[in-house]
């Protein structure tokens, strides 16, 4: 036996080994069964059967992913800039990041809810929450297009939030962070207690889906973490984690901890209307940006609005309630029925489990065990349905499926437990890998959970992936929880750092997805419709290119009479009316991004003339066979110079003459 | 030696648990993308092959003399929002070929075909192929009508210098 030979005979041996020892449960194969990869697999050209819809974190993104096969179809920017499209950098798209503290290109992005009909998934709109400079995004789900953005004042940082009503009447926000609001805000950090305020705001989202804020209610100053609506028999109350009822302002690991229980805090909105319908808001001055993109004229305006209408629930009975909960509660999860409401102490070693017939008998006998800033708190056993007993350590998050179960994430013993929501009997457990946060059933915070999967969103993947350095991907793991077993059936990379997601049915949403703008509909004030009407046309030290591109030119492609300190605006139409056919536009030197126009739209790259010369612009999405030839070129001359300003594409001067001398 | 070497690595293949489900052949999938859209091409073939009307949905195009004046407007200014970056109305090529005389040379019903059933038509009228390897760039699909598509038809007749 030669040493190759042997070489070889032993790696076969090794192998056999390893094989035969793969049948053996143990290590982290063990949840993985044999037929997972059928499960997960989706064959090419056939399609996924949820879009999952899924925050990128601090990376103020959403990812668009298919389920089951965890493929990625899509980044949509939504609070940060996107260079790959031009996303606050094109002239139309900037002032969606427009903030009372000017443009804010960067926001953490934790919550997608999608909006629902009557507590069931209608596929309009997903909406989600910038927690940093606090704001909520709508996001149109015909497009896959960040369309409007509002900020929020007297917020420190929206956290709690975009949580919506049954009908997607409301839209929430609070406040993760306290702060002194109103006309006083330059006040000690030591003055918490006296001068630190929560405010809940309702946005309500109109039928074609703008929104606005309603009002908000001013609360004591506390940490609110999460918040589920009412539904069904519950529809008109909302409820909201608190955390931090210690109301610490500094070492909040050790201070906000020492209390045995925080709160859920109960709103009853349907009252909070009543007060707000009797004349008894109060309007206060703000400052606030609401950013609004329109399709037509496929540009964004942004307006800075300066008033807001807030309840103060002390003085108005009745609409806020406190219900003990154990633990710096996180999650606060309300079952498909809208009967029980499932609170997740971040560090309680049970999960209880409240009921809204319960807490509305205890309201109507007061049963309460004091108040907390002046708000009642009912006593925790009249409110309480039962408590999930031993669950495992560190519960986080609650979904739902459409069988009366309840799936909760564990962070700290980093796994899946289900339960039964009526007997709150543990059923089964999955280990995730690692140190779960969030999880997805398709459907899970609706009425009609559509069930077959549950999603865990990972913290940590330390070994599960090829390294990449010091940062490795984030994850997603993928369930299949068709049967009584939970079984893993896939681990996929996410970007950004995923929070919460959703996941909706691929049928709700494709066939409305939207293929392309009608020029007929373009309302763009610089739009070329049609190569006739292209033209460059100067205003002071301003020059506005009415450009087109259509495969596989663009036009005009030879511009001549720009001047040295110029900011030359192109303005491109793309002339195509097919699907899939965007065209880019990049120039030489542009201190900003490309632009990728769609079909039918107009977009603007603006673009500084600082040097003279003749700089090179092309098409930078591969359109045709003659890609590499939609280009052209811009000539910038001396600012005394007399080069007249004109423009063409396929006129050829004669070469001895020179163009424009 | 050696064969015992492939014994033990065929085996080591084979004694691998969780036996996978045989999985159909993509080819066996009916309802794939490629199937969906070369039945319907097949289909469309069949229905109308080699009569010189191309492909799709316009089969029989009434033409009145004289021309019908509310379409050329309308025709024109379709063509100079879908068409010009393309098309001359002269008889020079420049993306696509010039449309003098287009009339002339094709049937109402192709070029009507051509403007609204672009993709199908490029897949498998032996015409817009020969077109295709002349121009080299696929024409576009312009989200054009049959409506409109009869209204640019009008345009045609007139740059063509029928009245």
């Amino acid at each position: 036996m030669n040493t190759i030979t042997k070489l070889a005979y032993s790696v076969a041996v090794v192998c056999a080994a390893f094989t035969i020892y793969s049948c053996k449960p143990a290590g982290p194969d063990k949840v993985l069964t044999g037929d997972a990869a059928s499960k997960a697999y989706v064959a090419p050209g056939k399609y996924d059967e949820f879009y999952n819809i899924v925050s990128g974190g601090f990376n103020g993104q959403i990812g668009i992913y298919g389920l089951p096969s965890g493929r990625l179809f899509k980044i949509i920017p939504v609070f940060s800039t996107f260079p790959e499209n031009g996303y606050g950098y094109s002239e139309e798209s900037k002032p969606m990041l427009n903030t009372s503290n000017g443009f804010v290109p960067w926001d953490d992005l934790h919550h997608i809810s999608l909006s629902t009909t009557n507590g069931e998934h209608d596929g309009r709109w997903a909406f989600a929450n910038g927690n940093n400079t606090p704001r909520v995004a709508r996001i149109d789900l015909k497009t896959f297009k960040t369309v409007e953005i509002l900020e929020l004042p007297n917020s420190g940082g929206n956290h709690s939030s975009p949580y919506i009503t049954e009908n997607t009447e409301y839209v929430v926000a609070s406040t993760r962070f306290s702060i002194p609001i109103g006309d006083n805000t330059d006040v000690p950090i030591s003055s918490y207690k006296e001068n630190f305020k929560g405010t809940v705001s309702f946005i309500k989202v109109d039928t074609s889906g703008h929104m606005k804020i309603a009002f908000q209610l001013v609360t004591p100053g506390v940490n609110f973490d999460l918040a589920r609506a009412g539904k069904g028999p519950s529809h008109g109350w909302f409820f909201f984690s608190c955390y931090n009822t210690e109301q610490a302002y500094t070492l909040l690991e050790v201070n906000a901890s020492q209390k045995d229980k925080d709160f859920i805090m109960a709103v009853n909105w349907k009252k909070a209307e009543e007060y707000i319908q009797a004349g008894k808001g109060k309007t206060t001055k703000a400052r606030y940006a609401h950013n609004v993109h329109n399709e037509s004229t496929h540009q964004a305006t942004s307006t800075i609005l300066e008033e807001v209408l807030q309840l103060d629930p002390a003085e108005l009975k009745d609409i806020i309630y406190f219900i003990p909960c154990p633990k710096s509660p996180h999650g606060c999860d309300v079952d498909p029925s809208g009967e029980f409401i499932v609170g997740s102490g971040k560090l309680a070693a049970l999960i209880p489990v409240f009921s809204f017939d319960k807490i509305q008998k205890a309201i109507a006998n007061k049963e309460f065990e004091g108040d907390f800033a002046g708000l009642p708190v009912i006593k925790y056993e009249s409110a309480l349905y039962g408590e999930v007993t031993k669950p495992g350590l560190g519960p986080l998050h609650t979904e739902f499926d459409a069988n009366g179960n309840a799936y909760t994430s564990f962070f700290v013993s980093s796994e899946i437990v289900k339960w039964n929501l009526k007997d709150l009997k543990v059923l089964d457990r999955v280990p995730t890998y690692y140190s779960i946060g969030h999880l997805c059933v398709p459907g899970g915070p609706t009425k009609k959970p559509h069930g077959k999967y549950v999603i865990a969103y990972n913290k940590i993947t330390k070994d599960r992936y090829l390294p990449t350095g010091p940062e490795l991907t984030q994850s997603a793991q993928l369930y299949d929880i068709s049967g009584e077993k939970m079984k893993l059936i896939l681990d996929f990379p996410t970007t950004g750092e995923p929070h919460y997601a959703e996941a909706i049915p691929a049928e709700m949403l494709m066939p409305k997805s939207t293929k392309i703008y009608r020029l007929e509909d373009n309302q763009h004030p610089y739009v070329a419709k049609g190569e006739g009407q292209t033209k460059v046309e100067r205003k002071g030290n301003e020059v506005h290119v009415y450009m087109t591109a259509i495969r596989s030119h663009l036009t005009p492609d030879n511009i001549e009479g720009i001047k040295q300190g110029d900011d030359v605006y192109f303005h491109v139409t793309n002339l195509e009316q097919d699907w899939d056919v965007p065209h880019g536009f990049a120039i030489k030197g542009a201190n900003n991004a490309e632009i990728l126009i769609m079909p039918g739209e107009t977009q603007t790259l603006k673009w500084k003339a600082d040097r003279t010369g003749v700089f090179p612009y092309y098409c930078t999405d591969f359109c045709s066979a003659l890609h590499q030839e939609m280009q052209g070129y811009a000539r910038v001359s001396a600012p005394g110079s007399n080069v007249p300003l004109k423009y063409s594409t396929g006129k050829t001067d004669d070469q001895t003459s020179g163009a424009g001398q | 030696m050696k064969k015992l070497f492939l014994i033990m690595l065929i085996g080591a293949i084979f004694v691998a648990c969780g036996p996978d489900k045989p999985r159909t052949s993509e080819n066996e999938d009916s309802d794939s993308y490629e199937n969906i859209h070369s039945n319907e091409g097949a289909n469309a073939v069949a229905a109308n092959v080699n009569d010189g009307k191309g492909i799709g949905q316009v089969t029989e195009v009434t033409l009145n003399t004289p021309l019908e004046q509310e379409r050329i407007g309308r025709g024109k200014a379709i063509y100079e929002m879908k068409c010009q970056a393309c098309h001359r109305i002269d008889d020079q090529r420049v993306v696509g070929p010039g449309w003098k005389d287009v009339t002339k040379r094709r049937k109402p019903e192709w070029i009507m075909n051509m403007i609204t059933n672009v993709d199908v038509m490029l897949d498998k009228d032996a015409e817009a192929q020969k077109l295709l390897e002349l121009c080299l760039t696929r024409m576009p699909n312009q989200n054009v009508s049959v409506g409109d598509a009869r209204d640019v038809l009008e345009f045609m007749r007139q740059n063509d210098g029928q009245k």
